[in-house]
């Protein structure tokens, strides 16, 4: 008799109106949003702030570098002393005083510039001041040395290397950095998923062995099934709460910048003004045309069906051994000594995801993790984007799907016999004598 | 084909410790099978075999003559020791899961459960979450899933555990009128009374093997010792006890009577009537009683368990 279906129905039904689910299900993603709204409304709040930053320099060399813009007004004082100044700035109530002392030459205010305020400045702000002043007077040096600027900035080049494939296909650092998200993004999903609905899924069997109700479900079916239904039910109720995070995520984002006219995706933040300014507007439109270039470029039919093939083969994977520590323990502070061995290759595909995937996509490193299975959803998930040919695709998911129904076959051994064990917190050793019962 | 079951020669390994040793039993249909043992000895593990939630290392389960195979766990109704309830799921519904996974229909587990629950008067429950009732309400509702689905063959193990005296009875009724409708019950329990209550035939596992089988009259029959509890009176009864303990072997004795001044436990050697007994004492005194000593379950328990 297949009562698979029955199961994962009660299942899925059971997490689904699972009271904290529903809460967890609605109120994270408005959490959330929330905290995206607050940061948010907060550096608006922050930026909305006029600086205003007086100048007292002596030596008169620098003073005129500093052009007011959006969020800092500078202001020169002129010919003060420098107590009269700072008494000035302070009743004046501005953020600060920058102080060039005067010196015989241009080389000695290197050492001669200060910087007076009430509060400590930030270091972009600092170092803001410091790049103005360098620039103005590396200038001087070169033009006492002879040299003419106009020409030095004439010399100026840009290179950008077109990168191209040998069929042909052009790609560009904006692609690699687009095909690095889409990567990132997928390998990191099943991450979280993993860790989330896995252990979801361990909870329910120690609940079913907590409350005693195991023996008799299994008088009336197969513990494997049992167990495939919990997984496979578990898993939809996690989609579920995915999709809706995602559509409520959504909603709630769109809703919130109308309301507070917080424009989120364009929020400007002083360094990114002065980002813009150094980028001129032809490249701010090339890169939009790479990006819509890029995400053309990607091979999406490929992502995507190898998203669905991995992430099914990597969760059942995983999930199949959590299940088996729910069944080989009687509560949840058991099993942290056999959650290690789980969690370890997890993050390790993720460190290599992000670490050596970014440097070296196609890397020996890289190549390996990817077939090694218990590395190898998160790791050619980051890898395809970039292009992976269909045998190294294909051997990886034969050898990850080799290995699941191993660690099910072995899960449902450790679940058959763990599930009847009560009162006892088993040994490695022991869990390697129940695979022989 | 009189047996339900018959389990021939089982035998289970757990790594290195033998559950089960060449174990047979064979339980007829309609009867009441009790199935005893110490704690350990091996009675879950041969249940949960007769449920196919493990597997034999060697030997075989029939059914109705035939091995028994998946589709069996329709006829098995099974409520183990070790029994619980999912808590946060409503009791209907609940109920209608686990009568679907023996193979109801939703439709036929509603009308079962209605009688059911009308029955046992418990109608007001449907819609409560199992943690909100008593372990005794819950032991309830495990019951009713138990026998939902008219199974041939009912397994109890310790039925009664976690009952107050009106629902163990209730409850030993239900099981009466279960085996006089045709199931065959199998029930393992550690509460002798009840064996001696219910059990038409008891077998006895001990350290992994089965010591004693049989009908629960004739085990007694076995383990009686041809022993007769006396009540006297005579005019002089130090002088007949003296020459009855010349006559027999005689222990002390403990039952209420009224007045009698000699009461003892008489011992026969075998083959001796119970009327050469009877005719030596009518010569002697006045007999108020007489009564064959009938070894209780409890008594069979012990001994064989000690003996082995």
């Amino acid at each position: 008799m297949n009562h698979l279906p029955l199961i994962i129905k009660r299942e899925y039904l059971n997490k689904v109106r699972n009271k904290s689910f529903i809460v967890m299900t609605f109120l994270s993603p408005m959490i959330m949003i929330a905290l995206i709204a607050v940061v948010a409304y907060l550096s608006q709040m922050n930026n909305d702030k006029q600086r205003t930053i007086s100048i007292l320099d002596e030596t008169g060399l620098v003073a005129d570098v500093f052009e007011t813009s959006e969020f800092t007004t500078y202001t020169i004082i002129n010919s003060m002393p420098i107590e009269g100044a700072k008494e000035l700035v302070k009743a004046k109530n501005d953020f600060g005083l920058l102080y060039i002392k005067k010196s015989s030459d241009s080389i000695n205010v290197v050492e001669s510039v200060n910087f007076f305020s009430d509060d400590s400045p930030s270091l972009t702000i600092i170092s803001g001041l410091e790049r103005k002043i360098e620039k103005r007077l590396s200038d001087i040096k070169l033009q006492n040395e002879g040299v003419d600027i106009a020409q030095i900035l004439a010399s100026k080049t840009r290179v950008n290397i077109a990168q191209e494939t040998f069929e042909g296909e052009k790609t560009s650092k904006v692609d690699s950095y687009l095909k690095l998200a889409f990567g990132g993004a997928a390998g990191y999903l099943l991450f979280m998923f993993i860790i989330i609905y896995g252990n979801m899924i361990m909870r329910s069997v120690i609940e079913e062995k907590t409350s005693r109700i195991i023996e008799i479900i299994i008088s009336s079916v197969k513990p494997i099934q049992l167990m495939m239904g919990k997984i496979i039910g578990t898993s939809l109720a996690g989609v579920t709460q995915f999709i809706i995070w995602i559509i409520l995520g959504g909603v709630l984002l769109s809703v919130v910048s109308a309301i507070f006219g917080i424009d989120i995706m364009q929020m400007q933040t002083p360094q990114q003004e002065m980002m813009n300014q150094a980028m001129s507007n032809s490249d701010a439109q090339n890169m939009a045309q790479e990006l819509i270039t890029g995400f053309v470029n990607l091979p999406i039919l490929n992502l995507c069906v190898a998203f669905l093939f991995f992430f099914i083969g990597g969760y059942l994977l995983y999930s199949s051994l959590y299940a088996a520590i729910g069944a080989a323990v009687d509560n949840e502070t058991d099993t942290q000594q056999f959650m290690m061995p789980i969690i370890m290759p997890l993050i390790l595909a993720v460190y290599v995801g992000v670490f050596t995937v970014i440097e070296d996509p196609h890397g020996t490193v890289s190549t390996v993790f990817s077939f090694i299975p218990f590395t190898s959803p998160v790791v050619m998930l980051m890898r395809i984007p970039f292009g992976v040919p269909i045998w190294q695709q294909l051997l990886s998911f034969a050898i990850l799907v080799g290995t699941f129904t191993l660690t099910v076959w072995f899960a449902a051994k450790i679940y058959k016999v763990g599930i009847l064990m009560y009162g006892k917190k088993p040994t490695y050793k022991e869990l390697f004598k129940w695979l022989k019962y | 084909m009189n047996n339900l079951l018959v389990a021939n020669s089982v035998s289970k390994s757990f790594g290195d410790f033998k559950a089960l040793n060449n174990v047979s039993i064979e339980v007829s249909k309609g009867s009441i099978f009790g199935l005893l043992g110490p704690n350990g000895a091996g009675k879950t593990t041969l249940i949960r075999i007769i449920n196919q939630i493990t597997m034999p290392d060697a030997g075989e389960i029939l059914l109705d003559g035939l091995p028994l195979k998946p589709h069996n766990i329709r006829d098995i109704g099974y409520l183990p020791e070790e029994r619980g309830l999912y808590k946060s799921m409503k009791v209907g519904e609940q109920a209608i899961y686990l009568a679907q996974l023996k193979g109801l229909t939703k439709q036929e587990a509603k009308e079962r459960l209605k009688y059911w629950f009308d029955k046992l008067d418990i109608g007001d429950w449907w819609h409560k979450k199992i943690q909100e009732l008593s372990k005794g309400q819950a032991q309830k509702i495990q019951f009713i899933v138990t026998v939902l689905h008219r199974p041939k063959l009912l397994i109890f193990d310790e039925p009664f555990s976690g009952f107050d005296p009106i629902n163990a009875s209730l409850i030993k009724d239900e099981i009466l009128q279960l085996r006089d409708e045709g199931a065959t019950v199998i029930f393992s329990t550690h509460r002798m009374e009840s064996v001696e209550e219910l059990c038409d035939h008891i077998a006895l596992i001990h350290k992994s093997n089965k010591v004693l089988d049989g009908k629960l009259t004739d085990v007694k029959r076995q383990f009686k010792t041809n022993t007769f509890e006396v009540g006297l009176q005579a005019g002089n009864p130090e002088l007949v006890k003296k020459a009855i303990q010349e006559q027999f072997e005689v222990f002390p004795a403990t039952f209420k009577n009224l007045s009698d001044d000699i009461k003892m436990n008489i011992k026969l050697p075998q083959h001796t009537s119970p009327n050469d007994l009877l005719s030596f004492l009518t010569s002697k005194a006045e007999i108020h009683h007489f009564v064959e000593v009938i070894p209780s379950a409890n008594d069979i328990f012990i001994q064989t368990v000690k003996n082995n």
